[in-house]
């Protein structure tokens, strides 16, 4: 049984690595080092349900080595029952604490996810930033409808301010994801998500693309700018003096596949560009009948007309 | 003229340019030189047809499922080992070795590979050698349909084998999602050799789970009922069930997929009507009862180990099936955890994410059971009780991060991660490879007469524990650490220093690899010394230990009747084991059959010709299947009746062995004569 006992010294060290190496880089761990209020929570709930699961856990690591320690077969003068196969009071455990346990995380997951629905507008008071996101084979184009600019590649958003995201694909699925802000949300075509996240503080944060989508896949990232809101206005300003537009021509070129594209400004976007970008997966430009549940959420086309800037 | 003969294939099909594919083409064509070769050297051409491509038998085919599996193993680490060895270098300004299409080749044909390939031929195997034995039978309800889904399973692994040389393998992950799958993002034939060798894979799976269904059904011994069935083949029953309901699924899933690439309909495709969110639904409606299909065989295999070697019944039964059942249940409600992130309701995603923690609770149960099956028992440390202990520990584990991402918003941050690959092999491996593993060590002196080496099979137990760790706790961290899955490439030094580790980790369980390869040839050479002259070398409890090592090809000379679980212990415990019969009468056995082989060859020709657009062999393999079967069904001279002489005569020499082997009825907690355990 020394073997035995270096297995269990092996996963020690390993589990103790494990954690100082969290401890050690936290500033890397970007889902558990979270700079915004979703993150937060969602760090917070992997927490919580970790230590809720170790009360079943733990005893299991130690009742593994401890039995098979115990009743190894050279241990004589360990009692030995070979008939005995069922006691009511064990099983009564073995299903109760379980399951226990379960309906308390059920209880957790039912609430959180109400909670942290991506499509729930965040602090509905405050009037959010709305972003629609694009993804592209193998970038990200960013249009602010309300200032009628666009960007590649580079998200700039004020801190402190909510920001809701319009969400959709010219291409195959992508999955859009700021770690260090929380939720990801998938991209599809011809259809609609919605994220809403806030960052808390200024600060440079990687984005990037989670679900595979061909060959450019692993360029597909861009960073999240979160700045002051005067930082905001001012950054806005100097988008607006950039030469480039984004028209018809510009956004036909722009969409064909390219990898590692670089961050790119436009100072104008062709209006309702997002709504023409799902429809044209449309039959007919017919936007389909809303259902209940999914159909009803993931949106489809024509979104309600908002204020575009001018080409 | 051409593409009438040869369809889209053409000469620039084959990778010339690249030398690590043709290196790796040159290494599977000389293994296979190799192979053919020794067979043509040492003259086997003929009983490896009498004997072995042409049988019926559930045991011969069970092992060919397994040689299958072991190979297939090889190929899907190979897979594995590269894309640790990509990801531990290509950081910044190094592009690694690999460039994307290759490496995304290589990562869907791992998944593809291991699933179907590797884990369902392993599982299915143990399934034949054992759950006929287990119940008292001859052989399977339906011999030649088992014939048939081994040679599916074959030929489409075939398949993703020549793809290897002949055109590319699907660049769009082994779960395919369109539209990237579709032609517009995927024109070549990759995707379709990933359908079709799924499509025809698939199909024996179901004929497998119908079978074996069918056998569990009808064919058990008198006396036992479905409360006296070994947990081992109770787990094979819920695992046909979900093979017989969930696979249906796939198949339509995959021709839904085939019509929208072969046919230009708009099923999956962006537009036009298509719906790609129809196919992850449909996809993971069979994919996570698949899921439970790859373990709960692997949980029956621990249930019978960890009460053999603790001596001792195992504890809770009614709880192990009650459990089994509900997990089988419960797999069908779970799809949608596997896309929280696709926009669902806050109610949706709540429910299958409630649904998926509730499978924890069964589960724990059983992982309960076995350790109070230890308890007050006489554990021996054997190799197959090492890998049970390893999996309880490792699993929980992998249990942990699986509840952590059922939770939907903890998902919004862990979904397509490293943490997420990091979850799922750290199920599989340990619940479903683990448990392969233990059932190859528990049941190979069954199969083949004799025992495997124990040294080499701690070493490579304790390789590929070790190596698990290495390999896979680092992912965890990465996941954390927001990177996701299938990168090729990546621009932040944080992360390297953990994928340096999971890539040492990939050596150390190579290392394993080779022990167990080492295991086997020492095993085979020594074998005079380990031969199991009892057939019961591990003082069994269940029925396969009543018959000699190997099984005659009966199985069974006078069906025994069952009065416990532990048959065979009660039996023993009696001191009716071993009895003879006062006469022995004629069997009726089915009659070896060329059918099952040919079949297979006609559908891989099928298969390759749908790939690359031959119409005309298409159709050719597809009538070649269909004359086949009709030919073999208008065949009334399937079967024969051995006669009792012939019987008496086996089971004579039978009875030598036992005398030489000294058995005789022994009582639990003595251990076998010639097994001595090492502490």
């Amino acid at each position: 049984m020394r073997a035995g006992n270096r297995h269990f010294g092996g996963t020690t060290l390993l589990a103790m690595a494990a954690l100082t190496s969290l401890g050690g880089c936290a500033n890397q761990m970007a889902v558990l080092n979270p700079m915004g209020a979703v993150g937060a929570q969602e760090k917070t709930l992997i927490l919580a349900a970790f230590w809720v699961m170790l009360i079943v856990v733990i005893p299991v690591f130690f009742m593994t080595f401890w039995f098979a320690w115990k009743y190894r077969a050279s241990n004589k003068a360990a009692t030995y029952a070979p008939k005995w196969d069922y006691s009511g009071k064990i099983e009564a455990v073995v299903w109760l604490v379980p399951a226990v346990i379960v309906a308390a995380l059920g209880v957790l997951a039912w609430k959180y996810s109400h909670e942290l629905d991506p499509y729930r507008p965040i602090e509905p008071g405050i009037k959010p930033v709305n972003i629609e996101v694009v993804a592209l084979d193998w970038k990200w184009l960013f249009i602010y409808p309300d200032q009628g600019i666009a960007t590649v590649n580079r998200l700039v958003i004020p801190a402190g301010v909510p920001v809701s995201l319009r969400l959709t694909s010219d291409s195959v699925m992508n999955s859009f994801f700021i770690p260090q802000l929380g939720s990801q949300i998938y991209a599809m075509a011809g259809m609609q998500t919605r994220l809403h996240l806030l960052a808390d503080r200024p600060g440079v944060y990687e984005g990037l693309n989670t679900q595979f989508s061909g060959a450019g896949f692993s360029g597909q990232h861009f960073e999240a700018v979160a700045t002051s809101k005067l930082g905001f206005d001012e950054w806005i300003k100097q988008i607006e003096a950039s030469p480039n537009r984004l028209d018809e021509a510009a956004f036909h070129k722009l969409e064909a596949p390219s990898r590692n594209n670089p961050v790119t400004y436009f100072s104008a976007v062709k209006p309702h560009l997002f709504s023409e970008i799902i429809g044209k997966y449309l039959p007919n430009g017919a936007p389909p009948a809303a259902g209940r549940g999914v159909a009803a959420r993931i949106e489809s086309g024509n979104s309600p007309p908002k204020k575009t800037g001018t080409t | 003229m051409e593409s009438t003969l040869f369809g889209k294939l053409t000469v620039s099909a084959v990778p010339y340019d690249n030398p690590i594919i043709m290196g790796a083409v040159g290494f599977s064509l000389l293994a296979g030189a190799v192979v053919v070769g020794l067979i043509t050297y040492y003259g086997k051409w003929g009983y490896l047809w009498k004997e072995w491509l042409t049988s019926v038998d559930h045991k011969k085919i069970g092992v060919m499922y397994i040689i299958l599996a072991l190979i297939m193993l090889l190929r899907g680490f190979a897979d594995a080992i590269m894309m640790r060895a990509q990801q531990a270098v290509a950081e910044g300004s190094s592009q690694g070795y690999l460039p994307p299409y290759h490496y995304d080749q290589i990562f869907s044909a791992h998944g593809t590979i291991m699933i179907f390939f590797m884990a369902m031929p392993f599982l299915v195997g143990l399934m034949n050698i054992a759950v006929p034995l287990q119940i008292g039978a001859r052989d399977v309800a339906f011999p030649f349909m088992n014939a048939i889904s081994l040679w599916l399973t074959v030929i489409s692994a075939a398949l993703v084998m020549v793809s290897l040389g002949v055109g590319d393998f699907s660049h769009a992950g082994w779960t395919g999602y369109p539209p990237l799958s579709e032609t517009q993002y995927s024109p070549g034939p990759g995707v379709d050799y990933w359908i079709w060798s799924l499509q025809l894979s698939g199909i024996g799976s179901l004929m497998t789970g119908i079978n074996f269904f069918t056998t569990i059904m009808k064919m058990r011994a008198p006396g036992m009922t479905l409360m006296k069935m070994p947990i081992f083949t109770w787990a094979a029953l819920v695992t046909t069930m979900l093979m017989a309901l969930a696979f249906p699924v796939l198949t339509v899933t995959l021709g839904l997929l085939t019509l929208d690439r072969y046919l230009g309909t708009h099923f999956f495709t962006n537009g036009v009507g298509g719906n790609l969110m129809m196919f992850p639904n449909l996809f993971w409606m069979w994919g996570h009862p698949e899921v439970y299909i790859l373990i709960l065989p692997a949980f029956g295999v621990f249930s019978e180990v960890v009460a053999t070697f603790s001596q001792k019944r195992l504890f809770g039964y009614r709880s192990m099936v009650y459990a089994t059942i509900a997990i089988g249940v419960l797999s069908f409600a779970v799809w949608l955890h596997h896309f929280f992130t696709m926009g669902a309701g806050a109610d949706v995603n709540a429910f299958f994410g409630i649904a998926t923690m509730v499978i924890a609770v069964p589960t724990g149960v059983k992982i309960f059971n076995w350790l109070f099956t230890m308890y007050r028992g006489r554990v021996q440390f054997t190799v197959p009780i090492r890998w049970t202990l390893a999996f309880i520990v490792t699993f929980c584990i992998g249990g942990m991060s699986g509840v952590l991402m059922s939770v939907p918003p903890a998902d919004f941050v862990l979904h397509n991660s490293e943490f997420l690959v990091a979850h799922f092999h750290n199920m599989l491996i340990p619940g479903a490879l683990f448990g392969y593993f233990a059932g190859y060590a528990y049941w190979f002196p069954k199969a083949f007469g004799f025992r495997l080496d124990e040294k080499w099979g701690k070493r490579a137990f304790w390789a590929w524990v070790i190596g698990f760790y290495l390999a896979f706790m680092p992912l965890y961290v990465l996941g954390f650490m927001g990177m996701p899955r299938r990168l090729e490439h990546y621009d932040n030094p944080a992360w390297q220093p953990y994928l340096e580790v999971a890539a040492a980790g990939a050596a150390v369980i190579l290392v394993g690899i080779i022990c167990q390869a080492v295991q086997l040839i020492v095993s085979i050479r020594r074998r005079e010394q380990t031969r199991d002259l009892s057939g019961d070398p591990w003082n069994g409890r269940t029925l396969e230990w009543s018959v000699s090592s190997p099984p005659p090809f009966y199985n069974f000379a006078q069906i025994p009747v069952v009065h416990d679980l532990d048959a065979f212990t009660d039996m023993k415990e009696k001191g009716i084991a071993y009895q003879r019969p006062a006469e022995y009468h004629d069997i009726h056995m089915p009659k070896n059959t060329s059918a099952g082989f040919v079949i297979g060859m006609f559908a891989f020709a099928f298969g390759f010709a749908m790939i690359w657009h031959i119409w005309w062999l298409a159709l050719a393999g597809a009538l070649g299947v269909l004359i086949t079967l009709i030919v073999r069904s208008a065949n009334d001279d399937t079967d024969y009746h051995v006669p009792a002489a012939e019987v008496e005569r086996i089971e004579n020499e039978r009875h030598r062995l036992l005398a030489q082997a000294g058995t005789a009825a022994r009582r639990p907690g003595e251990a076998a004569p010639q097994f001595v355990h090492q502490v």
